[in-house]
């Protein structure tokens, strides 16, 4: 598996550190050279609640090499309270039945695992239920 | 300008051919475009494929199917635009030959699946998403298509049946198109009992992977030989717009405004109108591309696409047939080769060569080559000569 690759998007896939453009204030995630709302130059990181709704989701059986073991998951697109779409697994379901609209909420997860055991184990974001508090 | 014609087409039968490799995949099909234009010979070949660096270890097609097709001493190279790299393969080529830098130019679609099977497959399709977003997320094609269908039917509240539609359509038309992967009919009844693959889509919704090969030969009509043996057909207007690639990042996932772009600007540049098109050959990877794919380009409006597959307005007596000779659903969809595969039927039906399948009187044909969810879009008019 490809070490710098993952390493040097620790800061997204940790802590969901996007990009707030200077410009006119877009929330962008992941991180762009360029506001896709306004076009102008943007790099002032800024860090996502982690909260948002659930705006569609799927469940997935036959899976690529690597999440071959997860299977079924769940993969949703998620619509950030700060405004953006983040695509990322659903996980702590429990029994509960997932629908569009649904609060959750980011927490740290294992993503995937490289067959070769001296590989890395790749960590990064998923969205639980909002957990009654 | 001088016009762009179709001189010649050639393809194989779409399926496992196991015991074929890429190459000759591709060079059946390109010997078979040059013998029907009656022996033109290329000097450039443009090659569509999206994963043979992946899945047969194989890159610089252009210069091995160049080789191997005898060809040696043409310019070649391949063309990389995910699933819609047969339709920007094409559009190459047009541009080539319209541009009169190039008088002859061969298109090849290919594609080989069955180099591999199981989960490889799968990751070797997930490189065509965003690779840090997307595919580490687990997400996959057929599961981009499945969280635009559940948004789709959330949001127009519409019946789990609405896109039974288009697999139906697509099967009946493959009956009788000799190349197809799948020449059975469906019933509704067959589709509502298939299996889930990625909920709400089942199998049914999503075209299946084939090995396959499709070409086309242009040039400009001045150039065609006096004993030329096919009726004439043109290539109108060419047009390619962009996406954002992931999903995720687009305003209105739903909304396709690349081909949105394309097909307004194919239009613009031909003269036409939406209603002097006789068929349309979409894009249908997933039934809810078809119909995003209709609202897109002005077929439907928005949230009622499928209703011209429930409806019947899409066969081929329908409004606007489409997939007329089994689309990407049940002629089965060699990636990289789909775009080249619409352009020959395309080509067939303006020819009055498509057999029971013909649309009668066929002029104007549109196709719309896409990758993913229309993150590219190529769209080409064809036109037989009157």
């Amino acid at each position: 598996m490809e070490i710098p690759r993952h390493w040097r998007l620790k800061h997204q896939r940790y802590s969901l550190i996007g990009e707030v453009c200077p410009h006119c204030e877009a929330r962008i995630f992941p991180p762009r050279d360029v506001c896709p709302r306004c076009g102008q130059e943007a790099k002032q990181t800024f860090t996502f609640s982690g909260r948002g709704t659930v705006y569609s989701f799927t469940t997935i059986y036959e899976a690529p090499a690597g999440f071959v073991e997860s299977a079924p998951y769940t993969v949703a697109l998620i619509k950030l309270e700060e405004g953006p779409l983040v695509t990322a697994q659903l996980t702590d379901l429990g029994d509960q039945p997932v629908e569009i609209g649904m609060p959750v909420e980011m927490v740290t997860r294992r993503l995937r695992q490289d067959g070769d055991e001296r590989g890395i184990i790749l960590y990064g974001y998923k969205f639980r239920p909002v957990l009654a508090r | 300008m001088s016009d762009v014609v179709v001189a010649g087409i050639g393809q194989i039968a779409v399926g496992e051919h196991w015991e074929i490799p890429l190459r000759s995949l591709a060079v059946r099909a390109m010997l078979a475009a040059m013998k029907d234009a009656g022996g033109l010979r290329p000097q450039a070949l443009y090659v569509g494929n999206a994963l043979a660096s992946i899945l047969s270890h194989q890159a610089h097609l252009g210069n091995l199917l160049a080789d191997y097709g005898g060809l040696a001493g043409i310019e070649a190279a391949t063309v990389e635009a995910g699933d819609a790299s047969g339709g920007a393969a094409l559009r190459q080529a047009y541009l080539a030959v319209k541009s009169g830098m190039v008088e002859v130019a061969l298109v090849v679609g290919v594609e080989k699946f069955t180099d591999v099977v199981g989960a490889g497959v799968e990751s070797a399709l997930t490189t065509l998403t965003d690779a840090d977003f997307e595919a580490e997320q687990g997400l996959t094609p057929a599961a981009q298509a499945a969280l635009l269908a559940r948004r789709y039917q959330h949001e127009y509240r519409l019946p789990p049946e609405a896109l039974a539609g288009f697999a139906i359509t697509a099967h009946a038309n493959a009956v009788h198109n000799p190349y197809a992967m799948y020449r059975r009919a469906i019933s509704l009844q067959t589709y509502q009992q298939a299996a889930l693959v990625c909920d709400p889509l089942n199998l049914f919704d999503l075209a299946p992977d084939g090995d396959g090969a499709a070409a086309l030969l242009l040039t400009r009509r001045e150039r065609l030989p006096d004993d030329y043996p096919q009726p004439l057909v043109r290539i109108l207007a060419s047009a390619a717009a962009v996406d954002t690639l992931a999903l995720h990042d687009r305003v209105n996932p739903l909304e396709f405004a690349a081909l949105r772009q394309a097909t307004e600007q194919a239009l613009r540049k031909a003269g036409l109108e939406r209603d002097q098109i006789d068929l349309l050959e979409y894009h249908d990877s997933a039934s809810i591309y078809a119909a995003l794919s209709l609202e897109a380009s002005g077929f439907a409006e928005r949230g009622a696409g499928w209703r011209l597959a429930a409806e019947g307005e899409i066969g081929r007596n329908g409004r606007i047939p489409c997939a007329t000779l089994g689309g990407l659903k049940a002629r089965g969809h060699p990636l990289g080769a789909s775009g080249v595969y619409q352009a020959v039927e395309a080509v067939l039906q303006l020819r009055g060569q498509a057999g029971a399948n013909q649309i009668p009187g066929a002029r104007y044909a549109m196709i719309q080559s896409l990758s993913g969810p229309a993150s590219c879009a190529v769209v080409h008019l064809l036109e037989r000569f009157a």
